[in-house]
């Protein structure tokens, strides 16, 4: 037997690993306001923020295949800009992934910045620490169980994402050929084999990172929390 | 001296604060009155933690905030330091962290406060080491009043620090919390509802009812004049008489204090000889006599110049104010008995107060 072709393992792990890196960035601002925000917009932003967790993954497939092409202004406006496509590129699929686990990045965070209240930044404010300052040096270590939560969540589940992908990355390898396309194509083909190999390795895979996860926010309650 | 002045309006459902004040801050200036007064919510405008107040706040030449001019100078360049009643201090770090996040913060501010002098007047060192998580209520408020101090503050505030507090460890902060204006030369504003700590600490009071200031100035002069209404209660109208002491008497375990050249005497206190006390005598502990009494067993018998009876009607109660040397007293008694002993201004008396009368905290 040759070895399995572990090309669609790197690229599942890349994928996941850009996305969380976008989300922290994009997700952290948008939970703070969500969990500091008391305007009437804030239920309509939640509501827009969850939606990823009860439509269908090709529905959300389908709409930004829709928006992201060449034909639609976004998506030629991107590839004037960059000279590349967002369908059926490993850009397009960061994208699409990003909105697909959004949730997962935004709803821990909020959770952990609501739980934390205003008293540390009161505290942190009448000792001469601005606001970023005080964001940094107290919200972010004090909100440590939180992004830890959210990081495993929204890379895990970056990791399982499958119709997204298919609607807007198809199967190119090395490309947008993840590992859980890669799978779905040797059942198809009937190579079990090769399916069975690349299944346990991402049954094994996942289970060593939730392990470690729960080991270590398990170890160190008071210093992480 | 700094001055601290504030003319402030703020709604809060339920709630309206109104309150107007400006004077000098000498020492350790008490915020009192009962709970629901306001004390928290003024404190909280003045360090610039509540946006939504209308008004102007200025201390020591500075104008904090003023809503007509649209101003509004945020907490972290007031320059002051504040401590909770919930101590707040940052469980992700140490106790040595926690310092090192206020000096770190305050380096080039004037005057220089040093880590070693707030560790050592503190005695914060044997602490260093451990977490937030680890420290009992009374240390979690040492460390916290250390880490505000390494702000560099111009103006300390302190809201209630000891109010989650058992008496015994009360008692334990309270000298260090009334030696900070001299060793480290910033005024102190301290919020609290017990008269017991006003009496033991504060040179000067502002008093809060409902949202609004109802006195200020020194604390003798102000309770002297004020029924304050406290948690619920009516406080019992007393006043604060300044004394120093004179003499200890270990075989009875009693102390000697020296009142205008009249003698009181209280139980022992750990205090040293010379040194000035503040004593809270409640109105109704003063016995008045027209002659002066023998055989009795209370201790002290204060001649005093009877300047006031004022009767309450519809009560069997009358308020005497009575003048001890320079000092004001006050005593509570029947209207009958004021009838019986013929109790008018200008009159000579006696006032009786037995030993045991005085709170032995108020040291």
């Amino acid at each position: 037997m040759s070895l399995p072709d572990l090309a669609p393992l790197w690229l599942t792990l890349k994928l996941a690993a850009v996305t969380t890196l976008a989300l922290l960035l994009i997700g952290t601002p948008l939970a703070w306001a969500l969990a500091r925000g008391r305007g009437r917009w804030k239920p309509v932003v939640e509501a827009v923020t969850a939606l990823p967790l009860v439509l269908p993954p090709t529905v959300l497939g389908f709409y930004l295949l829709v928006f992201l092409s060449p034909n639609a202004p976004l998506g030629a406006a991107w590839r004037d800009v960059t000279g590349q496509s967002l369908t059926f590129t490993f850009t397009g699929l960061v994208v699409a992934s990003c909105l697909y686990s959004l949730p997962f990045m935004v709803q821990p965070l909020q959770a952990g910045f609501e739980a934390l209240g205003r008293a540390p930044l009161e505290a942190a404010a009448t000792l001469r620490a601005g606001p970023w300052d005080a964001f940094f040096s107290v919200v972010v270590p004090q909100s440590a169980r939180a992004y830890l939560t959210a990081i495993v969540l929204s890379f895990a589940h970056t990791i399982g994402e499958f119709g997204v992908v298919l609607m807007v990355g198809g199967n190119i390898p090395g490309q947008t050929k993840v590992i859980s396309i890669a799978i779905y194509e040797h059942v198809e083909t009937i190579n079990y084999a090769e399916a069975h190999l690349l299944s346990a390795g991402m049954l094994v895979f996942s289970f060593l990172i939730l392990l470690v996860v729960y080991s270590v926010n398990r170890r160190f309650p008071v210093h992480v929390g | 001296m700094a001055e601290l002045s504030f003319d402030l309006a703020l709604s809060h459902p339920g709630f309206r604060l109104e309150a107007r004040h400006a004077g000098d801050l000498p020492g350790i200036t008490a915020l009192f009155g009962p709970s629901g007064a306001g004390k928290s919510t003024l404190m909280r405008v003045i360090a610039g933690l509540e946006r939504g107040a209308a008004g102007r706040v200025g201390f020591d030449g500075t104008v904090w905030q003023d809503s007509a001019r649209r101003l509004f100078v945020p907490p972290q360049r007031r320059g002051v330091g504040m401590v909770f009643q919930d101590a707040r201090l940052f469980g992700h770090l140490s106790v040595a962290g926690n310092l090192r996040y206020a000096e770190r913060r305050a380096r080039g501010v004037a005057p220089e406060i040093a880590a070693d002098a707030v560790i050592s007047a503190l005695d914060l060192g044997p602490l260093l080491g451990r977490r937030p998580a680890q420290l009992s209520g009374g240390e979690r408020q040492r460390v916290a009043i250390g880490r505000a101090l390494l702000s560099r503050p111009r103006l300390m505030l302190m809201d209630e620090p000891l109010a989650a507090l058992d008496l015994r460890r009360k008692a334990a902060i309270l000298p260090y919390i009334a030696r900070l204006p001299e060793a480290f030369g910033m005024p102190v504003l301290y919020v609290t509802h017990a008269i017991d700590e006003v009496a033991r600490i504060a040179h000067d009071m502002i008093a809060l009812k409902d949202g609004c200031v109802v006195a200020a100035g020194p604390v003798a002069d102000v309770f002297a004049r004020l029924d304050i209404d406290a948690g619920g209660s009516r406080f019992e109208a007393g006043v604060i008489l300044e004394a120093r002491v004179a003499a200890l008497d270990a075989r009875w375990q009693l102390m000697r204090l020296d009142l205008g050249g009249q003698t009181l005497v209280m139980p022992a206190a750990p205090v040293e000889p010379g040194a000035k006390v503040q004593l809270r005598v409640r109105a109704r502990d003063v016995l008045l006599a027209t002659r002066r009494p023998e055989g009795l067993s209370a201790q002290n018998v204060l001649e005093a110049e009877l300047r006031e009876v004022i009767e309450e009607p519809e009560t069997a109660f009358a308020e005497i104010f009575l003048g001890v040397g320079a000092q004001p007293l006050r005593a509570r008694v029947t209207r009958a008995a004021v009838a019986q002993l013929g109790l008018a201004p200008g009159q000579r008396v006696f006032a009786v107060l037995k030993a045991i009368s005085f709170d032995r905290r108020v040291l």
